[in-house]
């Protein structure tokens, strides 16, 4: 919301400083995100604002209100006029195209001067040839051998507004001569974040309202006095509410004989500094009173509605408020054909729809130039189904913007009367008296009991009662003191406070945000500890963290929206398609985050096929919740999975080692070992199994305890080839997070270490190619018993002396006891167990 | 007889000085100090003296003798030291080339900010609370006093799923009415950190994703000048122990009174510069009282409980600390980006 603060102080004297001012609105919630200075200085830096400034000053001795003399013809430029100008300290002959000076030309001397915005030689002006504001100093120039020393200036030039059709004219009782403009017509606008329970501060008197609360300053409401000469209009206009539960009210004045015409300056001027753009006198009224006050106004065209109503034979228009007919449409003033919810309410009449109730007017009842009997709509509505409906149609509007926040409907009667006055003043006509006005529901005062106590209860500060007082009394609430109680009435142009403990709430942060938040004391918490409470599922996420980083991966965070289809570029060609359903979005904001992820090893591709561009190797991981919902269930699982991914070099490359060994299944596979290990998870058992992205030869599916945690392996390679990356393998695992956690113990034993020397010897055994590593480890450990310590196989080997289909795998055994040092006896016992274990069961045998 | 002596020493240690190779040495060994050498030589001699100069002389020869071995042993050493500096210099390396870097693992710049938060949060005992991101509409918004076509709706653009009723949350307050519901009428001291969904285009500034981290005290006796002072506190732990902070009055339907937490800029200290926009104060979180009408949906009786709630955003906390000018850079996920924290 754009304020210009002289506006304001129509009805609140400002006597702080623009910087102070700023602060002050800004602490009290009405965040002041800029000030424009519009032709007054800049402040200097001793009194910067804590916000942005912009703005233009005009120099008080070039830029000056001017008086035009005569309007000539340009002798060689038919489009270009010499106007005469007395600027106070003389008179200087301008060249002008103005199109709004064109109708003087030639008139000889006027006999009344226009007063017109003027500046000399040397005046720095904003150019108004280019898009952005560009200053430019004023020089003396030359058009068609005229020669010029001063200009008229528009609005653009003087950073008032874009506007550049025309020069300024000022209205007729502006200063003499000579008078810096600055002083005229110079302001400052404050550009005001309004949140959205404050639209009573969306207008000119609400600001006012805060800075008299503020500052102790008296606020002076409006005058709603009307001049009601006409006929009374009752008789001459029905109204008819059908629901009144979404239009609780509506007010209609008429003023007739009007004349439409261009606005004065200061209204144009105003509206302008404002960001709304002068129309005409009738509709500027109506913008103007709703930014003034806050309550929208529409104005009809009363003929038009007498000649609707005359289609069904009456006289006098009934106004109806109601839900649109099956089908019923309505051409808006934006030139939108609109379909109707059935939840919107229109303001029609016996012919038909005639608006958008609260949002926007139709194109047929509009007011025109031609108008003379304008019909000025003040009315209420429901906040909520403004909102729904302005939702529903993509509609922004001024008008829809106050109401969907809420507008007391009190501020009706209000507004319409100030607006019909405004208009007779500067249309001319005559007001007809009285005002038809329908109260379908009318609303009742609030009247909240604020216990004393309970301000320093909740600020942890006793603010005096009658400080109290002064602030509820100053932002307009009714309040009476009952001993510690104080009796607060709400005004009646305030929808947001509510009842009982909601109303005291609601009061005290009114209290508080006047008294100041920053007066409130620092304290410490000095209330109740609450029971601290064991936190594993956050702790134990946190430590895989650590632990998958220490083990060399680097940590991924990815988007958890996704699309099936992206999901799918990670499943091989013939693998089944994923038929569970997806958490699906109704409004996705683009086509490829539509659904919410099944899976992380998607996004993690992804990632390191964008990364593999740059690096020739990756080592990543991504911990998250995927989504997966559950049938009869209306939210989803949100189980968490951990995803790993390495591909490319094991090390990064360097000057003396250009390419480094890559990673392979096995490298992958140590990382999830030694990942569950840190963990002190029980070990994970690998089976050879199948996965959708993975190579059915090369993929592994864990199990941990009987139960399945996921899957490793390489990624099969039309997929790996599918995401273009460079590299000849790339490992994913893809893990069961909630599973893998759940079962780390609470605690765990340490083993000692022997002080007794321990035995090791090499074992090779020679077996078929069936035979799985894991299986004859399996038999060496169960056969080696308590004093096989450790186990570690140091080589496979395949080769012609073994023949076809063979293998030899060598282990490294360590034997130990704890408690005495082992005989070759002994050793020799545990070795013959193993040997024939291993032999009688694989039908290998050992290689001596 | 002294003479030759002195002569033969003085020949003998001549010569060693012009020694400098292992196997002269040796050679020099075996024809100075050997059994032949001029010295036992003249020793040999010593019975032909008379018998007066007999003990002088062998004095001086074992004098001459030991001098000799001496030197001998210096000047070995001194060679073994030549030598073994030469290996070392034969060894020598450019150290100016650069290192072989370790793989290094590390965490998401987004987990490192929510890290450091919680940690803070945590020393003043504030515990982790999680809750899911996909949240009925009740959660998310009416139980927090957003009820339907609230004008307040209006800041927080939400994904709607296609099943009725359910979001994607748009902030973690959600989280608020669980833990409530799940702990009344015990006092309430945590943080609620997770990831939220707003429906915006993704630009520099704007991310259809984003983490959050809510706070949430309940109890008999929470004001807001504790919530102004544990706020005050967090931010001098996070932000540097002189960080001044600003309250100013806002709103948030959950909260009231609420208000939006500044910090004096740190990257200009105040005389305001393009990140701060010139205000010299930069927004950090939102905060504020617990309605009692979300006090209530918690299963806590406003009459006798209060509280206080706040809500910031790890990104824009990182992207504040770091100059991150792009928040596309958190979910881009680019190496060189990562491996910077
Ligand atoms: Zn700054």
């Amino acid at each position: 919301m754009r304020v210009p603060l002289g506006w304001v102080r129509d009805f609140v004297d400002v006597e702080l400083s623009p910087a102070e001012l700023a602060r002050q609105l800004t602490f009290a919630g009405l965040e002041v995100e800029g000030l424009e200075f519009v032709g007054l200085p800049l402040p200097g830096d001793g009194e910067r604002p804590e916000c942005k400034v912009t703005g233009f000053a005009w120099d008080p001795e070039l830029v000056v209100v001017g008086d035009l003399l005569e309007v000539e013809p340009h002798p060689r430029a038919d489009r270009l006029v010499l106007a005469e100008v007395d600027h106070g300290a003389g008179v200087e002959v301008t060249v002008t195209g103005a199109p709004n000076l064109a109708a003087y030309k030639g008139q000889g001397p006027l006999p009344v001067p226009l007063k017109v915005a003027v500046a000399r030689e040397g005046a720095l002006l904003l150019d108004s040839a280019q898009k952005e504001p560009t200053p430019r100093r004023l020089a003396k120039a030359k058009i068609r051998g005229v020669e010029s020393r001063a200009m008229i200036c528009s609005e653009k030039e003087l950073g008032i507004s874009d506007r550049h059709e025309g020069v300024i004219v000022l209205d007729a009782d502006a200063p003499p001569a000579g008078t810096p403009l600055a002083d005229y017509a110079g302001d400052m606008v404050l550009d005001l974040d309004i949140t959205p329970n404050m639209v009573r501060n969306a207008s000119i008197l609400g600001v006012a309202r805060e800075i008299a609360a503020l500052t102790g300053a008296e606020l002076r409401p409006p005058s709603i006095e009307v001049e009601a000469a006409g006929p009374a209009l009752d008789g001459r206009l029905e109204i008819d509410i059908r629901d009144p539960q979404l239009n609780p009210r509506f007010t209609a004045m008429l003023l007739e004989g009007a004349t439409t015409g261009p606005s004065p300056y200061w209204l144009q001027q105003r509206l302008l500094l404002a960001g709304q753009r002068p129309i005409s006198n009738v509709v500027d009224v109506t913008n103007y009173v709703m930014l003034e006050m806050g309550q929208p106004l529409h104005a009809f065209d009363y003929d038009v509605l007498v000649e609707r109503a005359g289609r069904s034979g009456a006289v006098a228009p009934t106004i109806i408020t109601r839900r649109p007919e099956p089908g019923e449409k309505l051409k808006t003033l934006d030139d939108v054909d609109r379909e109707l919810d059935d939840f919107t309410v229109l303001v029609a009449d016996t012919a038909g729809a005639l608006s958008l109730g609260g949002i926007m007017g139709g194109q047929e009842s509009e007011v025109s130039d031609g108008t003379t009997n304008v019909l000025l709509e003040a009315a209420a509505w429901d906040l909520y189904n403004i909102r729904r409906t302005t939702l529903s149609q993509q509609l922004s509007s001024e008008a829809g913007y106050r109401f969907s926040r809420g507008v007391h409907p009190a501020l009706a009667g209000r507004a319409n009367r100030r607006a019909i006055e405004l208009m007779r003043r500067l249309a001319g006509g005559v007001v007809a008296e009285g005002m038809v006005d329908a109260r379908a529901r009318p609303l009742p005062r609030t009247v909240v009991e604020l216990p004393a106590a309970e301000v320093e209860r909740a600020l942890g500060v006793p603010i005096a009662a009658a400080e109290a007082v002064r602030i509820l009394e100053a932002l307009e609430f009714g309040v009476e003191s009952a001993g510690d109680l104080l009796q607060v009435t709400v005004p009646d142009h305030r929808l947001d406070i509510g009842e009982g403990t909601i109303g005291v709430a609601d009061l005290i942060e009114e209290i508080a945000r006047i008294w100041g938040y920053e007066r409130i004391p620092e304290t410490q918490i000095s209330d109740t500890i609450p029971p601290q409470r064991a936190n594993p599922e956050v702790e134990l996420e946190e430590r895989a963290r650590d632990l998958l980083a220490r083990l060399g991966l680097q940590e991924v965070v990815t988007y958890r929206l996704t699309t099936p289809e992206r999901e799918a570029r990670a499943r091989r060609p013939g693998a089944p398609p994923d038929e569970r359903r997806y958490v699906e979005l109704r409004n996705p904001i683009s086509a490829d985050r539509r659904v919410m992820r099944h899976e992380l090893l998607p996004g993690v591709l992804e990632v390191a096929a964008a990364n593999a561009r740059q690096r020739d190797s990756l080592a990543l991981f991504e911990i998250g919740p995927v989504f997966l919902p559950a049938d009869g269930e209306p939210l989803p699982r949100e189980p968490r999975r951990l995803a790993i991914l390495l591909a490319g070099g094991r090390e990064a490359a360097s000057w003396d080692r250009q390419e480094p060994p890559s990673y392979d299944l096995f490298d992958l596979k140590g990382v999830v070992e030694a990942f569950a290990a840190d963990l002190q998870l029980p070990p994970l058992t690998a089976a050879a199994g199948d996965h959708p992205g993975l190579h059915p030869g090369r993929a592994a599916r864990l199990e941990l305890a009987g139960t399945p945690i996921g899957a490793l392996g390489e990624l099969e390679p039309a997929v790996r080839s599918g995401y273009g990356f460079p590299f000849a393998a790339v490992l994913a695992a893809e893990l069961d997070l909630d599973r893998l956690l759940e079962a780390i113990p609470q605690r765990f034993a340490a083993v000692a270490v022997s002080a007794f020397p321990p035995v090791v010897e090499d074992l090779a055994f020679e077996v078929g190619e069936e035979v799985a590593a894991a299986a004859v480890e399996q038999l060496i450990t169960v056969a080696g018993g308590d004093l096989l310590r450790e186990i570690e196989l140091f080589d496979l080997f395949r080769g012609e002396q073994l023949g076809a289909g063979r293998k030899s795998l060598a282990y490294r055994l360590t034997y130990q006891a704890e408690d005495r040092t082992l005989t070759d006896a002994e050793v020799a016992g545990v070795r013959r167990t193993v040997v024939a274990a291993v032999e009688r069961a694989t039908g290998g045998r050992l290689r001596e | 007889m002294l003479d030759q002596l002195k002569r033969a020493a003085a020949d003998a240690l001549a010569e060693l000085a012009a020694v400098d190779a292992e196997a002269e040495l040796a050679a020099w060994r075996s024809r100075h100090l050997g059994k032949k050498s001029p010295i036992k030589t003249l020793l040999g001699g010593l019975g032909a003296l008379d018998a007066t100069e007999r003990p002088q002389a062998g004095r001086e020869a074992n004098l001459a003798q030991r001098r000799l071995q001496a030197a001998f042993d210096e000047r070995r050493a001194a060679l073994e030291r030549a030598a073994h500096e030469a290996s070392l210099g034969a060894e020598a390396l450019d150290v100016t080339l650069p290192g072989r870097l370790p793989r290094r693992g590390r965490l998401h710049v987004s987990t490192l900010i929510l890290r450091r938060i919680a940690a803070v949060w945590a020393e003043m005992g504030f515990q982790v609370y999680r809750s899911r991101d996909v949240e009925t509409d009740e959660y998310n918004f009416q139980l927090l006093n957003f009820p339907p076509f609230h004008p307040a709706r209006e800041m927080q653009d939400t994904f709607f799923t296609t099943e009725p009723d359910v979001i994607l949350r748009t902030h973690t307050s959600p989280g608020q009415i669980h833990v409530m519901r799940e702990r009344c009428p015990e006092p309430i001291r945590v943080i609620l950190p997770g990831m939220c969904y707003r429906y915006e285009q993704i630009t520099a500034r704007s991310e259809i994703q984003f983490n959050q981290v809510e706070g949430l005290a309940v109890g008999p006796g929470i004001r807001m000048s504790d919530l102004k002072g544990t706020l005050t506190d967090f931010a001098r732990r996070m932000f540097g122990p002189d960080t001044r902070t600003r309250f100013r009055c806002s709103h948030f339907p959950f909260t009231e009174p609420s208000a939006e937490m500044d910090i004096e800029c740190f990257l200009c200290g105040g005389d305001g510069c393009r990140v701060c926009k010139r205000a010299g104060w930069l927004e950090i979180l939102g905060c504020g009282m617990v309605h009692p009408v979300v006090l209530e949906n918690g299963g806590y009786d406003p009459g006798r409980y209060s509280g206080f709630a706040f809500g910031m955003g790890p990104e824009r906390i990182a992207m504040l600390r770091h100059e991150i000018q792009d928040i596309r850079l958190f979910w881009g996920n680019d190496m060189r980006f990562l491996e910077q924290f």
